[in-house]
């Protein structure tokens, strides 16, 4: 356990990917088995303890911590199990830390019954950062920017083998991975693979900028607001996000939709008429993020917001890799083949008709009317390639809208910006401000600014406090913010009867005055119709 | 600790201690009309160190240990008029008040200010520490009415750990890099020179290499008798020869371009912030040592049960926490809103 909390803790430390990849390498290169299994189904968020949640481990501590002391030292470290981990009271006499292995085995055989003693006794034989690491085993959620792709690109570079492989053999196994390492050690065959769905590369867009390009030469097609999916069909149907993370249990709609081998590449959405009208058949983000990161998928929800893929490539299909023809020859293999699919499930990425970058403007100033994020252009002669190319495709986003609000209230962030209020709320005026009129929350946001601003607001926020609710600080509204927003929907949740979506601080306005602010009925008119 | 006796006289009658409070520019002593480290320039200030956020310039009338004032003289220039003030010695301030300078542990001539007025004592402990310091005179709890105490690490997750431990860390990053240098951020005052006393101390004899601001305070603290062994400067010295050696700049520098004259840095900050991953995560720091001037919790919390006062006030920090465990231990207890505090770094 030590070995495991000492690489956390440097993975917290260290930025670099190329840092981090040797980090996790030299751990598994030097850790025996099956503690390194273990290891890397930690950090790659594989492992599952029912009884050992967020709420159980927030107990033990109030029993041991004043509960206020507790929520205070919570609010300023800004992760539970660290807080855990540094307030536990350390043991009389300090007990013998376990092996990784040992704690797993413990910790899956906790029940709701025995939790309570049995996990402050293995809290009790480690210190701070050993805790620190159990806790963060226990419940997931290490937050040291490890994915999946990126542990078995360290898996590759520790024993020398290729990563296309380790995807390959990766499939189907489990933790521990003995069957992989004892391949990756030279001391087994490959586990059997055949036909394993495995992950290859995205090929992603530049910000078009000020590039001007000849449309002579490329493809438009809309660009839609859903995740980028990989769907891969072998000797099953699996769903890879942008970064290689397997997403399949979340759809399992789409799971049974495939039966040739391929790999198509494409936008994930939910039915709907939102995006694009009737026509466009989608529904807003809003409707996809309900179905993200859930581990169990209800009836209901298969009901009301259906998946689907809007196909836009066609990477490998049987036996072919089609990945180095031109992106045409690509499209007419994708169009045939998209032609005998299930229409509920896969649909096509319409090509959009533009000749010259002076109609592509007017179209793409269009696509707020249809509520889509913007549009992409292809190269039509590109080969599929991994990462991000220069000068071959490029994402043309609508500008996004704006608005003056007031700085209401501010909450300390997570993670890296604990201790800074990042979290702001602001507010447009419901009336006149000068006959009276309140300020109502309109939207939330923690990005958009430097690190300089950051600080700024920061300093603002402590200087500027009115009151405190818990964690949360009313600022006295002087400060204006202008915000930048993709789009505006009404909501019943919310006093003002509008939601946001991905508000964010566009400009810090100082030199506004606060009854310069916006009025609510401003932000009614710039509503969407959404059915 | 003081007997039973000297304690119910000292809580007899009607003790507020109201002459003590807070006023526009710090904490206001009124009969003497002298403020406690100001943060705007006064006709008199009891000074408790050094740190910017304590001492000031400019004004007319400076009360401090000798140390402090060697430091404000060498930051500010000298002040017009100025009294040192020995530790355990007490001057007789106007309106019938007294101060009495004692040590506070934390750096060279902090001290805690013990004022007397009519029959009434309060402490103000300045930034304290408790643990052993080679730089500096330890704390010394002294009995009081009212203790006004800092809370810098004033929640229960601060725990600083012993410094040999941390010292020991850095020594082995060092040694596992001969072909990088280890760049610690630490505070000009008080911070740089502990951590070269406590190199020293584990038994480091090679030259400490200092980035240009630091070395004027490493100076003055020689100069007041704390050795620091061989220290040389970075901008005296090639990238090449820098490599496997421990390299000392303010916090700021730790990610400036300064730092590109150094063979690959291994970045290290010692603060007891650094206790706190993220906090180490926003400074970009991969070795984060927990060191500190500033008493833990433990310290914050055991110093009040020792000194017991009738009364807890608490001025800078995170006094929510503080205040909250005195109540757990039906001890009155306030929080001062005092401006002009900041504790970002230490």
């Amino acid at each position: 356990m030590e070995a495991f909390a000492e690489l956390l803790d440097a993975l917290t430390y260290t930025r670099s990917r190329n840092g981090k990849l040797a980090l996790i390498a030299a751990y598994l290169q030097r850790t025996p088995d099956p503690d390194r299994g273990w290891a890397l189904a930690g950090l790659t968020n594989s492992l599952d303890f029912p009884a050992v949640k967020s709420a159980v481990i927030r107990q033990l501590a109030v029993e041991r911590v004043d509960p206020v002391l507790f929520a205070l030292s919570r609010d300023y470290v800004g992760d539970t199990a660290e807080t855990v981990s540094l307030l536990w009271p350390a043991p009389p006499l300090p007990g013998t830390p376990p092996t990784v292995a040992e704690a797993v085995a413990l910790l899956s055989a906790m029940t709701r019954a025995t939790v309570y003693g049995a996990l402050p006794a293995l809290l009790d034989r480690l210190d701070a950062n050993g805790r620190y690491a159990l806790l963060k085993l226990a419940t997931g959620a290490m937050r040291n920017g490890v994915s999946t792709r990126l542990a078995k690109i360290a898996f590759a570079q520790a024993f020398d083998v290729p990563v296309t492989d380790v995807e390959e053999y990766w499939h189907g196994q489990h933790p521990p991975y003995a069957a992989l390492f004892d391949w990756a050690t030279g001391r087994a065959p490959p586990p059997h693979a055949a036909g394993a769905p495995q992950f290859r590369p995205f090929m992603l867009a530049h910000p078009i900028g000020d590039t001007a390009v000849d449309l002579d030469l490329y493809a438009v097609e809309w660009k839609w607001d859903g995740i980028r999916a990989q769907i891969v069909h072998g000797d099953e149907t699996r769903i890879y996000s942008r970064s290689g993370d397997d997403i399949s249990h979340s759809f399992p709609e789409l799971l049974g939709a495939l039966d040739t081998p391929v790999v198509l590449d494409g936008e994930l959405l939910v039915r709907g008429a939102f995006q694009g009208g009737e026509e466009g058949g989608a529904a807003s983000f809003n409707a996809l993020q309900q179905r993200l990161n859930r581990k169990t998928v209800s009836r209901k929800m298969l009901e009301e917001s259906s998946a689907f893929v809007r196909l836009f490539d066609l990477l490998l299909i049987g036996d072919e890799d089609l990945r180095p023809l031109p992106w045409h020859a690509r499209r007419a293999r994708l169009e045939q083949f998209a032609a005998g699919l299930d229409p509920a499930r896969f649909d096509l990425s319409a090509i959009v008709p533009a000749t010259s970058m002076e109609a592509l403007a007017a179209i793409r100033d269009q696509a707020r009317d249809q509520a889509i994020e913007g549009v992409m252009l292809k190269r039509r002669d590109s080969p599929y390639l991994a990462g991000r190319p220069m000068g071959l495709w490029y994402k043309w986003k609508r500008d996004p809208l704006l608005v003056d609000c007031v700085l209401m209230y501010a909450q300390r962030g997570n993670g890296r910006r604990s201790s800074y209020y990042s979290d702001f709320t602001f507010g447009c005026w419901n009336g006149d401000p000068d006959a009276g009129a309140e300020l109502l929350p309109v939207g939330k946001s923690y990005s958009g600014f430097t690190d300089a601003e950051l600080k700024w607001l920061d300093h603002h926020v402590r200087t500027h406090t009115v009151n405190r609710f818990g964690p949360v600080r009313e600022t006295d509204r002087s400060l204006v913010l202008e915000i930048a927003f993709d789009s505006i929907h009404a909501s019943k949740r919310h006093k003002s009867g509008l939601a946001m979506r991905f508000p964010r601080i566009h400009r810090i306005r100082a030199d506004k005055l606060p009854r310069e602010a916006d009025r609510i009925e401003t932000l009614r008119a710039l509503v969407a119709a959404e059915p | 600790m003081r007997d039973k006796g000297s304690q119910a006289a000292l809580v007899s009658g009607p003790r507020d201690c109201s002459w003590v409070r807070p006023g526009a520019s710090g904490l206001w002593v009124a009969p003497a009309d002298c403020w406690i480290d100001p943060h705007d320039p006064v006709e008199r200030a009891l000074v408790t160190h050094g740190h910017g956020d304590h001492a000031r310039g400019g004004h007319q009338q400076v009360f401090a240990t000798p140390e402090t004032l060697a430091i404000m003289a060498l930051r500010y220039g000298a002040a017009r008029d100025t009294v040192a003030v020995r530790y355990g010695d007490t001057v007789e301030l106007a309106g019938g008040v007294s101060a009495t300078f004692l040590p506070a542990g934390h750096v060279l001539g902090s001290a805690q200010i013990l004022l007397r007025y009519a029959g009434e004592r309060v402490i103000v402990t300045g930034d304290y520490k408790r643990r052993a310091d080679p730089t500096c005179a330890p704390f010394v709890p002294a009995a009081c009415d009212v203790l006004i105490t800092e809370a810098t690490f004033g929640l229960p997750v601060f725990i600083h750990p012993p410094i040999e431990e941390e010292i020991a860390r850095l020594l082995e990053t060092r040694a596992r890099n001969p072909d990088r240098c280890v760049l610690v951020g630490a505070y000009a005052l008080g911070k740089a020179q502990r951590l070269i006393a406590e190199l020293r101390r584990a038994g480091y004899g090679e030259a400490i290499y200092l980035h240009g601001a630091l070395v004027q305070m490493c100076r003055l603290y020689e100069e007041q008798g704390v050795p620091l062994g061989p220290i040389a400067l970075v901008m005296d010295t090639t990238k090449e020869a820098l490599k496997g050696q421990i390299v000392l700049c303010p916090p700021a520098a730790l990610n400036d371009r300064w730092a590109r004259r150094l063979p690959d840095p291994i970045t290290a900050l010692a603060s007891g912030w650094m206790r706190v991953r993220q906090r180490a995560r926003q400074r970009n720091v991969e070795l984060p040592l927990v060191i500190s001037d500033h008493a833990d919790w433990t310290e914050l919390t055991q110093t009040i049960a020792e000194v017991d006062p009738a009364e807890t006030w608490i001025t800078h920090g995170r006094e929510d926490g503080l205040l909250r465990w005195c109540e757990l231990q039906q001890r009155p207890a306030r929080a001062l809103a005092l401006a002009g505090m900041f504790d970002e770094d230490d």
